[in-house]
């Protein structure tokens, strides 16, 4: 059965046409139904329960609950959420149980939203396809045999089964978006700093941002409203604008929507770009000016961001040193092979690479030649969105250059990385950009295809406002 | 040992690293207190200090203030742009397996400490100082096979100031440390506490017999004046003894043996850490408000140098000065340079009460501090009172200095009539010319032949006399008085 919207639903849980525990309970028993898609690693079925008696029981009283009375939700395994491991789907942090809960946690508990499990991902949102999780792949709901992309993949799984009304993700190059394209639901990546990262487990902390995976753009702006803010545990973080979820026509005729040349090129994938060609018709249909724009420092955005975002990553997976929680090598003689062998045996491939290869543009005397230059072309790429944006209200292209891959299908890690070609430039430059899923399936494979929204930093909310226009207009 | 010839022919070149911790009420990153001193190991941490996973790190804007007080103690102002950046090297007592510090953008760049050597005042330049987290303190129980770690200090703020290699001499070595304590301390920048490691230095040695630099060796974790000192001396002996031999000198790093007195290799330079520096991404950079630094620089308390021009223009000696400088920073409680500051527009006064303070004050305070009057109106009125009752004549130089004593190691009262307390306890000289004047005729009448003596011009003979006035008196006269009059009456 399909979920109402989340507004809907948390009225229905206050005016008490249904109840929290029966939500809960009913997304629990889909989960388990669901079994065989491995979209979660942990369920929390016991401290759900519990959360959601409590909440009918204040309801009961008359007692406020909140804009998200008993709605029910995942978090992908790397938010320290209270009530399972969080592992971040690396054997390096099984058996991990979180002494305090992430910021965005938190500010969901308090509205009275319910987690109900830990969602599968790439080990540390390593990966496109969630094949580099330690607890095995998640399959997509569309077709089995195929990837629900990545990371956040086990997320993009539970809310296109609608298991639950929506999932959190985290997108640090496309981590949500992508699998939201490839599985077929919203996926949206914030302004940098919009949403609290204290409490996730870093990734590559200057493009990390929570990531949200919904049916619809309305779901999201409420719970933007919710979740963003100045976190005090989080000096990245930045002053939200007003009022996320107020209902406001944007009057498509008045917009100028540029297309990214670079994301229409041969690297895309002919069913991907006709189905973006589509909605653009549609779109000019409806009055818009659509015009395509050059931006050619894109092209390095792919190389940059595997500088920096690795450099980050062996940085911040040092902590990982099996001395003081998760696994610790009990073979080991002396530190030195402590060291060496908790972190070699617990870390899967994928995360001892990106390791490897930030160490290695970090070591003195390549810091200048990879990093310093990186940082230059991100700069660049900045400078660019900065520009187009002066042109441009929107810049559209596909999220991902190909639609969901068959398993086994990219074991060059360079392919892979590919396939974060469209999403990391938006990463880069701290952008909101938001995955639409294209339900007319004009694609021959009848594989979901995404459609990419960028808007300038910290215009979420026009961004958001303008893919409910979307949604209303195009796909509905 | 070398002679001292040979000696002479080398150039010696010292620069001090210094890591001075910060005042602050919580840690460099962290609402977790920074006071370790009589915590239960690993009880004052929080996530962050802990490196747990999603924990990030919170600037504290107090170390920031701080660290723009310094730069105004090194004769500078504070860089309006930095950055912190991740150190990266793997041990247990650093948690998050990176130490957070400024590498790339230090907060204070130039500056300078001005030192006064035999050869007058000298300026050693301030290369860089920067903010960064202390790590925690692991130990190695003798014979245990395991190691104990305290995270109570990881993330305590450091400020750590590196000189020029302008020091040229292990005196002027222990007198740069010394002035930058005091400088520290006046500026309200760290508690200064060598005992508790507040300040660690880490001295770079190297000896030449040309104008270029020679191969330097770092001494490290100096916790005392003394120490610096003596590694630096110990250093150059080495070094020259080394060359004298032929032999080269390797960059290294070294420790300190305080048991042996003499420092011993710890780590060559093959095994120096390549430490991957990279901005850290999770704490934006510090723009400086030009307001906010304004505010500082116009709230800055006087420091050792702008102390020591008024303490000079009273007249007070060398050592004077210096004992009082140095005096005024061990205790948080009372003041000896707020208390002549006030007193400052009667130089005479002044510098009484600073004689007396070098004199009575401070020699009392070092036997027993707890129990003396700290009260600032009240010794400022002790001080006051004393030195009119001194200078009235009423009091002797000696009996001044037994009634400040009595009144300072009173800590509860003693203020308010203070003349008579001196009185009641017998201090008072007697200057009253009519009560000294009957004794006198007493002492003539009783004594004539010393009086016999005096006019057959017997000078010992008047002192024998003053002596009996004194003793009829029970030394309460004024003996100028005394001999003044006993001259009149004897028509002398």
């Amino acid at each position: 059965m399909k979920w109402d919207k989340i507004s809907q639903i948390a009225d229905n849980v206050v005016s008490g046409k249904t109840s929290a525990t029966e939500l809960v309970t009913k997304s629990l028993n889909l989960l388990k139904d669901a079994k065989e898609y491995n979209s979660v690693i942990a369920s929390l079925e016991e401290s759900a329960l519990k959360r959601a008696k409590e909440i009918d029981d204040k309801i009961a009283n008359k007692e406020h609950v909140g804009r998200l009375a008993g709605v029910p939700f995942i978090a992908k395994d790397n938010f320290l959420v209270f009530g399972a491991d969080t592992t971040a789907a690396s054997n390096i942090l099984k058996g991990f149980e979180a002494p305090y809960q992430a910021t965005v946690i938190n500010k969901l508990e308090t509205e009275g939203a319910i987690c109900i499990a830990k969602a599968n991902l790439d080990a540390f949102g390593h990966g496109g396809s969630t094949e580099n999780s330690d607890f095995g792949p998640s399959l997509n709901p569309v077709d089995k045999s195929k990837v629900p992309g990545g990371s956040s993949g086990g997320s993009a799984v539970a809310v296109v089964l609608d298991i639950v009304p929506f999932a959190l993700g985290t997108d640090t190059g496309g981590s949500s978006r992508q699998p939201a394209s490839f599985s077929g639901c919203v996926g949206y990546k914030p302004s940098y700093g919009l949403m609290s990262r204290s409490g996730i487990v870093a990734m590559a902390s200057s493009t990390d941002t929570v990531g949200l995976l919904t049916k619809s753009s309305e779901d999201l702006a409420l719970l933007l409203e919710i979740m963003s803010g100045k976190d005090p545990l989080d000096s990245t973080t930045i002053e939200p604008q007003d009022n996320y979820s107020e209902v406001k026509p944007v009057d498509v005729s008045k917009l100028k929507i540029g297309v990214i040349k670079q994301y229409m090129s041969s690297g895309v994938a002919d069913n991907v770009r006709s189905a973006i060609e589509q909605s653009l018709a549609n779109l000019k249909k409806l009055g818009a000016t659509v015009e395509e724009v050059g931006m050619p420092s894109l092209d390095y955005s792919v190389p940059a961001y595997y500088i920096i975002v690795p450099a980050e990553i062996s940085s911040n997976l040092s902590r990982y040193d099996g001395q003081r929680f998760g696994y610790s090598s009990q073979s080991a003689e002396n530190l030195d092979s402590s060291y060496i062998s908790s972190r070699s045996d617990g870390f899967g491939k994928e995360p001892t690479r990106r390791i490897l290869i930030g160490t290695y543009v970090l070591t003195s005397g390549y810091y200048e030649a990879y990093y310093r230059k990186a940082q230059l072309a991100r700069t660049k790429i900045i400078n660019q969105f900065n520009d187009a944006f002066n042109t441009y209200d929107f810049l559209i292209g596909p999220t991902a250059p190909t639609t969901a891959f068959k398993f086994g299908d990219k074991t060059d890690p360079l392919q892979m990385y590919l396939a974060d070609s469209l999403t990391v430039g938006s990463s880069l430059a701290g952008i909101p950009a938001i995955s639409l899923p294209l339900i007319d399936k004009p694609s021959p494979d009848n594989m979901p295809v995404g459609l990419q929204i960028m808007s300038r930093q910290n215009q979420d909310k026009q961004l958001i406002q303008f893919a409910e226009q979307i949604e209303k207009e195009i796909q509905i | 040992m070398i002679n001292k010839q040979i000696i002479d022919q080398y150039s010696v070149a010292i620069g001090i690293e210094c890591h001075v911790q910060l005042k602050t009420v919580s840690k460099l990153f962290a609402a977790v207190d920074n006071d370790a001193r009589d915590a239960e190991p690993n009880s004052l941490i929080s996530h962050i200090c802990f490196g747990l996973p999603g924990a990030l790190p919170v600037l504290n804007e107090k170390a920031i203030e701080l660290a723009c007080r310094a730069s105004f103690a090194l004769n500078t102002k504070p860089a309006k742009f930095s950055t912190f950046d991740r150190k990266h090297y793997f041990y247990p007592d650093l948690p998050m397996g990176y130490q957070i510090t400024q590498f790339y953008n230090p907060i204070i760049i130039g500056g300078s400490v001005e030192i006064i050597t035999e050869k007058g005042p000298k300026k050693i330049g301030i290369t860089r100082a920067h903010l960064e987290a202390d790590a925690g303190k692991s130990s190695h129980p003798s014979g245990a096979d395991y190691s104990l770690v305290d995270l109570n200090r990881a993330g305590t703020p450091l400020l750590e100031i590196v000189s020029e290699p302008d020091i040229t001499s292990p005196t002027e070595a222990r007198q740069y440390a010394h002035e930058l304590f005091l400088l520290m301390k006046y500026a309200g920048v760290s508690d200064a506490d060598l005992y508790h490691g507040n300040m660690r230095f880490d001295v770079n040695v190297s000896v030449s017999k040309t104008d270029e630099l020679g191969t330097r060796t770092e001494t490290k974790n100096l916790n005392s004046f003394r120490s610096v000192e003596k590694a630096a001396q110990y250093e150059i002996n080495r070094q020259i003894e080394l060359l004298e031999k032929g032999q080269a000198i390797d960059q290294e790093t070294r420790g300190w043996d305080e048991a042996k007195q003499k420092t011993t290799s710890q780590r060559g330079k093959e095994h120096a850490h390549d430490y991957r520096y990279m901005p850290d991404p999770d704490i934006p950079p510090v723009e400086l408000d030009q307001t906010f630094v304004k505010q500082i620089e116009d709230t800055m308390p006087l420091l050792p140098g702008q102390w020591r021009q008024f303490l000079d223009s009273i007249q007070l000696d060398q050592s004077q000065i210096e004992i009082l400088l140095e005096s005024e920073v061990l205790s948080e409680n009372y003041s000896y340079l707020e208390l002549l500051s006030n007193n400052k527009a009667e130089s005479k006064l002044v510098k009484q009460i600073a004689n007396w303070m070098v004199n009575v004050e401070i020699p009392l305070r070092r036997d027993n501090d707890s129990e003396l009057q700290d009260d600032l109106t009240a010794r400022n009125t002790i001080y006051r009172t004393t030195a009119e009752l001194y200078n009235s004549k009423k009091l002797s130089s000696s009996n001044a200095k037994l009634l400040l004593t009595e009144l300072l190691s009173n800590s509860n009262g003693l203020v308010e009539n203070i003349e008579k307390y001196a009185e009641e306890q017998g201090l008072l000289q007697l200057s009253d010319d009519n009560q000294i004047k009957t004794i006198v005729d007493n002492v003539i009448a009783q004594n004539p032949q010393a009086v016999a003596d005096v006019k057959a011009g017997e000078q010992k003979a008047i002192g024998f006399l003053v002596g009996q006035v004194m003793k009829e008196s029970k030394g309460q006269a004024n003996p100028s008085v005394a001999k003044e009059l006993l001259n009149e009456s004897l028509g002398l």
